[in-house]
């Protein structure tokens, strides 16, 4: 596949640059936090979204999607990383709905994803235990219970878990406590006994909880995968979540640069516009050299996936790694450049600067992600 | 990939490992039998397979963008050799002939070129002109039919080999700097042109200084309009500047190994993992930087080809070019430590050896052709429009 957008991605990629500028531009994240709105973004709006079909675009047509691939589903993703749109793509189509569509039987696919499509559904994905990005590290148990299993543990971190109607539960079945073999994956009605669920606030304004589970029983028809053998699963999903994650970082990193470049050409110091500073220029540069890479790996890691490439493991490793390290540049740099201005809440650029280093972390950083990438290549 | 395409790679893999001598399909470059290389080079040149895309009149190999790429990856793939210092007549002033020659410039230059029968050299540099290359003072000042050239240049790349050189020189010394300036051809053997070496810190001689002193150059060998020549030399910048974005740049020929293989080596792997856990993640970053690089620059061709960007990339692929390749090369001393500081004899393994050269070497990379800093300087102002 080529690495530019087709005619038709360019068409859905202007369509999607139209409605959230219009629908969504940045005030309204900021307002959403401001009043602590206890979802955290707009249902409205998410089912437009689903009207439209973009919820549904990596979905088959059998449950309700549009059957279409990561360079679609990129370039509506990019559009909502320009205007930090809150909305629960990661969460709910990335993590939770991949998880359903790679892992569930039929009859659970079909009981979920059509809802899931319409934006009726919300899904959240909860693996992680602490702060590092660290997917074998669980010490969630799930132990056999008559045909079923008793959930136990505690979930950090975990997207959009505060509305989610299912979360998808990483647990593990048996081995140790960092070992890949004995982890399975669990569908978990949010409203099932012995769930708990706790907001956090978090720097960027983007929504995650805490779950904790006491003894919470789950059927066998509602694991998804190989009891124990959930990790090749995951490690599937997080494939996909990573590029598309990293294709709405590349639209933040391009609204950060831009904002950041009209600051270099309008601000004045020193009787000239501070772009006429080398010092400056030439950070500037570089900056948009990495902002080219970035979006060269990005679109490669969405060829991958959508053409079944068998390289495709190492095309997200290598796009995360490079997206993480560019999120910690640009939005460092946009900082820098605007001086004590960009240090107030006021400005929005802090907005951009908060978002890139929450999804830098989200889904392995850069050091996970060149550590993977050297596994995967032998070394 | 079309079915026609996929012959014609066919065609070309069959017709690369024919014509290759067997000498030079495996084993070191240096010291390859030299019958053998003029053998390879002449059926290369011959198909007109070392500049594939000029038309067959100026002896091209006449074909299109894709199958031109083709043959490019497929020699690539054969490690075939090509013509040492070609990249002279070949990468940079053919197409510039191509644009700005008129049409008996090009029949008289463009086939020696792709034939390689003529040894190239670019006399940009002065001693008081690198980055501010407009500065140059090297005069030419026109009898008849002919300049009379007084000045000199400096790192001139191959001039103690070369048979021509295409040179700037200044016509007319009242006008503002950029616009005195003409681009002329001239045959490097001739009275009042001296040359003199110039070892570098890698121990290579190639460089030169070289000394005009009454100097003659046809005016039909002029490019472009007299004191127009500033157009034609910033075009062939941009030629000079456009790597492919292949890993490790010109020395891969010399090597065998990539620097992977190299860190694989001297680290060893425990447990199936590198044993250094941070060479471990500088040689992960480095490979990745490879791939941003040469994806970077198949993108760029992509958007260019379906009219969605208009954007100079050839400063780009520069300054990263150099960066990546420096760093290669450090990681690779990096992990050879002491064995890597070798200069020659015994103690030291050929290959090593070539490591410590390759490493000194590269760090010219992010100078010629345009300093790193001089590629920032050009995409601030060209490509993000960043008023001066
Ligand atoms: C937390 C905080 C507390 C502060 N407290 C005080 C206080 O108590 N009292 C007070 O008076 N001020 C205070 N300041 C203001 C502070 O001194 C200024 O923010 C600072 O001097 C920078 O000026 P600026 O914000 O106007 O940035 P600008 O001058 O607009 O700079 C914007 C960008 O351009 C760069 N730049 C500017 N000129 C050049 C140049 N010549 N060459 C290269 N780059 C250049 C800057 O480095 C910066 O990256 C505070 C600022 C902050 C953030
Ligand atoms: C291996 C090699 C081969 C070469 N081959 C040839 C050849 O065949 N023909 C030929 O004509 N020339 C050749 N050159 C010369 C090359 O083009 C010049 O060295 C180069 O343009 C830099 O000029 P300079 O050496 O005078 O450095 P200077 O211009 O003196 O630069 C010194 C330092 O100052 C920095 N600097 C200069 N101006 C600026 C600015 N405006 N902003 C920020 N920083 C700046 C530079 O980046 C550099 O770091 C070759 C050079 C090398 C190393």
């Amino acid at each position: 596949m080529a690495l530019i957008l087709t005619e038709d991605q360019l068409i859905l990629r202007d369509m999607a640059r139209t409605f959230f500028d219009e629908k969504s531009p940045v005030e309204r994240m900021r307002s959403l936090r401001d009043e602590k709105d206890a979802t955290g973004f707009h249902r409205a709006l998410w089912k437009e979204m689903g009207e439209l079909g973009w919820i549904g675009i990596p979905f088959p047509e059998a449950v309700g999607g549009a059957d279409m691939g990561y360079g679609e589903l990129g370039a509506v993703l990019g559009e909502c990383g320009r205007v930090l749109a809150p909305e629960p793509f990661v969460s709910t189509v990335l993590l939770g709905g991949n998880a359903i569509l790679l892992g569930a039987p039929e009859p659970l696919q079909k009981e979920l994803l059509p809802e899931v499509c319409s934006g009726e559904r919300l899904l959240a994905l909860a693996f992680q235990e602490r702060g590092r990005f660290a997917p074998t590290e669980v010490e969630t148990t799930a132990t056999r219970e008559g045909d079923g299993f008793s959930l136990r543990g505690e979930k950090t971190f975990v997207l959009d878990g505060h509305v989610a109607d299912q979360l998808v539960i990483v647990a593990r079945t048996s081995g140790g406590r960092e070992d890949r073999d004995g982890l399975s994956l669990f569908v978990v009605d949010a409203q099932a006994a012995g769930v708990e669920i706790q907001r956090t606030e978090m720097v960027d304004g983007r929504n995650a909880a805490t779950v904790r589970l006491d003894g919470v029983t789950v059927g066998a028809d509602r694991v998804l995968g190989d009891v124990d053998g959930g990790f090749a699963l995951l490690d599937r999903v997080f494939d996909r979540a990573t590029i598309g994650l990293c294709a709405e970082m590349v639209g933040t990193f391009e609204e950060t640069f831009e904002r950041t470049l009209q600051y270099l050409k309008d601000r004045e110091q020193f009787g000239v516009k501070i772009g006429t500073f080398q010092a400056l220029r030439h950070r500037a540069a570089h900056m948009w050299t990495e902002l080219e890479f970035a979006r060269s790996v990005v679109r490669d890691a969405q060829s991958a996936l959508d053409d079944d490439r068998d390289d495709a493991s190492a095309c997200a490793s290598a796009a995360k790694a490079r997206c993480s390290d560019v999120a910690h540049l640009i939005g460092g740099e946009a900082i820098q450049m605007h001086g004590g201005i960009g240090m107030t809440d006021e400005e929005e650029i802090g907005l951009f600067f908060k978002r890139l280093k929450a999804a830098e972390f989200t889904l392995g950083d850069g050091i996970y992600h060149r550590d993977r990438f050297a596994g995967l290549r032998g070394y | 990939m079309s079915e026609s395409l996929d012959a014609f790679r066919q065609e070309a893999r069959a017709w690369i490992q024919e014509s290759l001598p067997e000498e030079l399909k495996s084993g070191p470059r240096r010291g390859a039998p030299k019958e053998a290389l003029d053998r390879w080079f002449q059926a290369l040149t011959g198909k007109g397979w070392l500049t594939p895309d000029w038309p067959t009149e100026y002896g091209g190999g006449g074909l299109d963008r894709k199958q031109t790429q083709v043959v490019k990856q497929e020699l690539k793939k054969a490690r075939a050799p090509v013509p040492p210092a070609s990249a002279f007549g070949t990468r940079m002033l053919g197409p510039t002939l191509l644009e700005f020659g008129t049409e008996e410039q090009k029949l008289e230059f463009l086939p020696q070129i792709s034939r390689h029968e003529v040894q190239w050299c670019q006399g940009y540099s002065e001693p008081g002109a690198g980055s501010d290359l407009a500065s140059l003072q090297t005069r030419a000042v026109r009898e008849g039919d002919e300049y009379v050239i007084t000045g000199q240049k400096i790192w001139t790349t191959g001039a103690d080999k070369a048979d021509w050189i295409f040179c700037l020189v200044r016509t007319d010394p009242d006008a503002a700097k950029h616009d005195g300036i003409s681009f002329v051809l001239f045959p490097m053997h001739q009275p009042g042109v001296k040359v003199s070496p110039l070892t570098l810190i890698d121990g290579n001689a190639d460089f030169s200084q070289v000394f005009f002193d009454g100097a003659r150059a046809k005016v039909a060998h002029l490019i472009g309009p007299e004191n127009g020549g500033w157009t034609v030399a910033k075009r062939l910048l941009q030629h000079e500047r456009t790597t492919d974005g292949g890993s490790e740049g010109g020395i891969t020929g010399a090597m065998k190994e990539t620097f992977v293989d190299l860190v694989k080596r001297e680290v060893g792997l425990r447990d199936g993992v590198l044993a250094d856990a941070t060479l471990r993640q500088r040689t992960a970053a480095q490979e990745m930087e490879a791939n941003a690089l040469r994806l970077t620059m198949r993108r760029a061709g992509e958007e260019a080809r379906a009219g969605q960007s208009t954007r100079d990339i050839g400063s780009l692929g520069k300054y990263r070019w150099a960066n990546m390749v420096k760093a290669e090369q450090d990681l690779a001393m990096q992990a050879l430590g002491a064995q890597g500081l070798g200069w020659e004899g015994p103690g030291f393994e050929a290959v090593e050896l070539q490591r410590t050269k390759a490493w000194l070497t590269t760090r010219s990379d992010s100078i010629w052709g345009g300093t790193n800093e001089v590629q920032l300087n050009v995409i601030a102002k060209r490509v993000l429009e960043i008023p001066e």
